[in-house]
């Protein structure tokens, strides 16, 4: 009980006091102005690239990588899944449209009849059930690997989402927004603790990125990823919450709960007008 | 407790006393060295995660680094308050409440307090 109130107290008052005062449009002016006069000099479209933008070392060894990424190949397997047909003859073009150019910047958006945020996770699975196929898993595997062929195509374009005016849109978006500046965990840590008020400082050894930016490069390759029984390096955005969830003990959520979905809702709002870069490469 | 106060009949000393018991005055090297493993356990306080601390590998630079500490700090207890909970000096603080939400007990904290006001 002592928890629970402590833990209403330090997340719910600190959210519901900014809350009433500022609407979607006002809180991405503020988050903007932050990182803009913490990090004056660097361009809207570099904080997609993470810790990289931060620090000249880390960014060249980086621009290495680069020259022949280890993603590619997931790329092209991603390319693979989207062209191969189903069993009934259809295709991945057959839910998205011929033009996979076209697919990531749609993601994610706010559905009306379903009165719920739809990724594109959530829409890659549901047109494989809809054809009769087995669904991917959520997290890393076929789902990455589509979804970085899908972000590879839509490079350039920019994070275009919208927040409608429907009382129940905003409060998703609410619920992402109090989910990212909420204290969690036993270590009582909040994304924003770590994103936006600490980044291109050091935890330990690794450089804190920037909240604004991340969600350019999702799916990710990441180096962790990629070691024995953690799969073949490409993960989800949702995969990525999970794991910042539990290095602060709190419970992660479920890839593509509510919890995340919004959270990817409000997330994503913030980083509007960047271009696409993934898939990127993380360390 | 009760008995012992009465039975020195000065109250001052019997709280001298029960400091003394709580934090000793001068922290034993081998329990100086419990508390700087606890505090550097990524598992335990993992302090470097934040502050640099002398003797310490690969440690952050989120926090104000630890040194000086008994010119920071003179009073012991209340270093030990901001190791138990930082939230109470900065309600938005970062830094773990250690105690609060039980990431070290009491017994560990007196350790960890020792080894950084030694510092
Ligand atoms: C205790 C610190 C901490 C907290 C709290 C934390 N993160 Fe992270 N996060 C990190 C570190 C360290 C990394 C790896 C370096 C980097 O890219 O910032 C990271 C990486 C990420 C990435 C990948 C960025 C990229 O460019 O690939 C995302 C996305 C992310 N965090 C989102 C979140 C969200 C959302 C939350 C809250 C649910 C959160 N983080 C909470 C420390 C934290
Ligand atoms: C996740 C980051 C983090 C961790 C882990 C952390 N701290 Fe801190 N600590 C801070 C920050 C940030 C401050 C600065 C004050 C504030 O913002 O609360 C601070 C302040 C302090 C201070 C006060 C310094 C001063 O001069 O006022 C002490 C003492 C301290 N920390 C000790 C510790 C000890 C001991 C541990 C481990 C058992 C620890 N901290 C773990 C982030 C951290």
């Amino acid at each position: 009980m002592k928890k629970m109130l402590t833990l209403l107290l330090s997340a719910g008052l600190a959210a519901t006091a900014t809350q009433a005062i500022s609407g979607p449009k006002e809180d991405l002016e503020k988050f903007r102005t932050h990182f803009e006069q913490r990090f004056p000099g660097i361009q809207l479209d570099d904080f997609g690239n993470g810790p990289y933008a931060l620090d000249a070392n880390k960014r060249l060894q980086w621009e290495d990588m680069e020259e022949f990424p280890p993603y590619d190949v997931y790329v092209d397997k991603g390319r693979e899944i989207w062209e191969t047909p189903f069993k009934n003859g259809k295709s991945f073009a057959s839910c998205f449209g011929k033009d996979a150019s076209k697919v990531r910047p749609k993601y994610p958006h706010w559905d009306k009849a379903a009165g719920k945020v739809v990724t594109l996770e959530g829409d890659i699975n549901k047109c494989l059930k809809a054809n009769g196929e087995k669904p991917f898993g959520w997290k890393k595997g076929k789902i990455a690997h589509l979804g970085a062929y899908l972000g590879y195509e839509a490079r350039g374009k920019k994070l275009n989402v919208v927040i409608p005016n429907d009382p129940k849109a905003l409060q998703a978006y609410e619920e992402g927004k109090r989910f990212f500046y909420a204290k969690r965990g036993q270590l009582n840590v909040a994304c924003a603790d770590c994103h936006v008020y600490y980044p291109g400082q050091r935890v330990r050894g690794q450089l804190l990125s920037t909240a604004l930016g991340q969600p350019t490069h999702f799916p990710v390759f990441r180096a962790k990823w990629a070691k024995k029984g953690k799969g073949d390096g490409m993960g989800t955005l949702h995969r990525r919450y999970g794991g910042c969830n539990k290095q602060v003990r709190a419970r992660p959520f479920k890839a593509q709960s509510k919890e995340y979905r919004n959270l990817e809702f409000f997330h994503t709002y913030m980083s509007n007008g960047l271009e696409i870069n993934a898939p990127g490469y993380r360390e | 407790m009760t008995k012992l106060t009465q039975r020195l009949g000065d109250t001052a000393t019997a709280l001298a006393l029960c400091t003394g018991l709580v934090f000793s005055a001068q922290a034993g090297a081998a329990d100086l060295e419990a508390g700087k493993k606890i505090a550097f356990d990524r598992t335990k306080g993992n302090c470097l995660a934040c502050h640099h601390i002398e003797g310490g590998k690969v440690a952050g630079n989120i926090a104000p680094p630890l040194l000086a500490m008994k010119s920071r700090f003179p009073d012991k207890a209340k270093l030990r308050a901001q190791i138990w909970d930082a939230t109470v000096a900065n309600p938005n603080s970062i830094m773990p409440p250690m105690g609060r939400h039980r990431i070290l007990s009491e017994k560990e904290i007196d350790l960890v307090t020792d080894f950084i006001h030694s510092l």
